[in-house]
């Protein structure tokens, strides 16, 4: 379970710059839970996945994720409960390390790291195992380096490595934006089949209304730092991909006094 | 060359593989520029000569100076890690600040240890002539290490350091915490650069205070000797590549100096080693266009 409260998040306090990334927001997103976020350049979302992450500390209110408050816990100390998939392929993974010390690396997230040798027999076999689940032909290729694969082959591997130690929640940072269309179907799919697989709670940031739709449970739109929209069940089935669209137009037309009207 | 002449520039080679290795963890394992190596490698002479000549073991001479290096390179992480300081800058802060450290360490800028008992006396005088008995007992030494170094970077905690280095965003979302990282990673560098130093003050029989200049250039000389002969093919050839690419250098100097042909004298060195590292700089790039 992930519950945010009242949290707000303000960029360079103090200075014309001044920029409030998250207004007040309150979230609370039950366990095994898969909710999609949408919202334009600017709206929030990657700040919402950072707070989550504890890449930005929120100057107020609180962030529970499991049964840990993690509100004033760094990216580092919150790692055991929180997997992530980068958007930039590049950004997941160790370009100059092998495919299996990525997964040996992602295997330890949140664990203490000692002496033991990284690559051992049957951690070799483990890892082997997962990665031929991908049907990619990479359980040959272990010892390549991680930047000879292609951004969709390295987002595959991203997603293995995200599930090979336990955790609370995903977090997918549109990790389909950077691949062509055919690669972004396949990572997609794969998401789906590990997510129902594991019951695992995760939040996807999204730019694709039709994605935001498609997968999930329960779908969240941002704008101005504010949560406008929070759809879930039957309401959710009959949105189509226009109706939300019909809906970012009215926003960004609007100001947001009358967002009482874009909920329901 | 002699004969002489060649098993001195092997065993100074081996010397300052140590440094080659440090070296590598620094510049190519963290991805942090450290010049703290021309402090620290004369620290690691200092304190061992000081040390041995106040009657203390010199095995345990070395281990302190191994301690002190350690500090040296705590102090640029935190000055780096804490205060936010340019990585190379913060080096080059503690490299200056290190060369009145190791004044006030020696009390003078040169300490002799002539007739001083270092690590090799007791294998003097075994039957082997010195100038074999030294490269071969460093070349030990230097494989201990290298054995060390290349099962600690692929153990788990290994894997973190080069994750830090690699990928700094990465790492910490897998737990690591990078600042701890580079704490550890520069301690572990200095400590191996002042062992070299305190290896240094032992062969050669005195510690100076100068003898730290253009250690970085040396090292990194070394490490990209190694990287143009063997290329990047996992931790061991690396590892094995600073080894042989400081001890091959040695080598490459010895026969530039020694050459009466070429005119060069000893005050030319570090000229020689600029104009080395260049081609060892520039030799895969030109490599790589003639294969395109």
């Amino acid at each position: 379970m992930i519950s945010v409260k009242n949290i707000n998040v303000v960029f360079g306090k103090g200075t014309p710059l001044q920029k409030q990334a998250l207004n007040g927001v309150s979230l609370t997103i039950e366990q095994g839970s898969f909710v999609t976020v949408i919202g334009s350049n600017g709206a929030g979302k990657s700040t919402l996945l950072g707070v989550l992450a504890g890449d930005v500390l929120p100057s107020e209110g609180e962030v529970t994720i499991g049964h840990t408050d993690v509100t004033r816990k760094g990216t580092a100390s919150r790692a055991g409960l929180v997997a992530r998939v980068f958007q930039d392929p590049l950004a997941g993974s160790c370009g100059t390390l092998s495919i299996e010390e990525n997964l040996a690396l992602a295997a330890r997230r949140g664990e203490s790291r000692g002496l033991t040798p990284a690559l051992g027999a049957k951690r070799r076999e483990h890892f082997r195992e997962r990665i031929a689940e991908l049907n990619l032909g990479l359980e040959n290729r272990l010892g390549d380096r991680m930047d000879l694969l292609s951004g969709g082959q390295r987002q595959a591997v991203s997603l293995v490595m995200a599930t090979l130690a336990g955790s609370e929640v995903l977090l997918l940072d549109e990790h389909t934006a950077a691949l062509d269309p055919g690669m972004a179907e396949f990572v997609m799919n794969l998401t789906q089949k590990i997510v129902t697989e594991r019951k695992l709670t995760t939040m996807m940031v999204t730019h694709s209304m039709r994605q935001a739709l498609d997968y999930g449970h329960r779908t969240i739109m941002l704008h101005g730092g504010e949560i406008v929209l929070d759809v879930a069940g039957d309401s959710r089935k009959t949105l189509q991909v226009e109706d939300l669209i019909a809906m970012f137009r009215r926003i960004r037309g609007q100001t947001l006094d009358d967002d009482a009207l874009l909920i329901g | 060359m002699s004969q002489i002449a060649f098993w001195g520039a092997v065993e100074l080679g081996l010397v300052y593989a140590f440094v080659a290795v440090g070296v590598f963890l620094a510049f190519r394992v963290l991805d942090f520029p450290d010049l703290t190596v021309d402090g620290s490698f004369p620290l690691g002479a200092a304190v061992t000569a000081v040390l041995i000549i106040a009657g203390v073991n010199p095995w345990l001479a070395a281990a302190v100076a191994m301690v002190a290096g350690a500090a040296a390179g705590i102090v640029t992480a935190l000055l780096n890690v804490r205060f936010r300081i340019l990585n190379l800058l913060a080096s080059i802060l503690t490299m200056i600040a290190l060369f009145s450290v190791n004044l006030r360490v020696m009390g003078k800028p040169n300490v002799a240890l002539i007739n001083a008992d270092t690590m090799l006396s007791p294998f003097y005088g075994l039957g082997l002539r010195d100038f074999y008995v030294r490269p071969l007992f460093v070349g030990i030494l230097v494989l201990v290490a290298v054995v060390i170094v290349w099962r600690f970077l692929e153990s788990d905690a290994g894997l973190a350091m080069r994750a830090t280095g690699a990928n700094a965003r990465m790492a910490r979302a897998q737990g690591v915490d990078t600042s701890r990282q580079i704490y550890l990673g520069m301690a572990i560098s200095n400590a191996l650069v002042a062992f070299g130093g305190a290896l240094f003050a032992q062969t050669n029989g005195f510690a100076d205070v100068t003898s730290g200049v253009g250690t970085i250039v040396v090292g990194l000389a070394a490490v990209i000797i190694g990287e143009t002969l063997f290329g990047a093919r996992g931790i061991l050839i690396a590892l094995a590549g600073c080894v042989l690419g400081s001890i091959l250098y040695r080598i490459a100097i010895q026969l530039a100096l020694s050459t009466d042909m070429l005119g060069l004298q000893a005050s030319d060195l570090n000229f020689v080693t600029a104009a080395l590292v260049t081609v060892a700089l520039v030799l895969p790039r030109l490599r790589r266009r003639g294969a395109a």
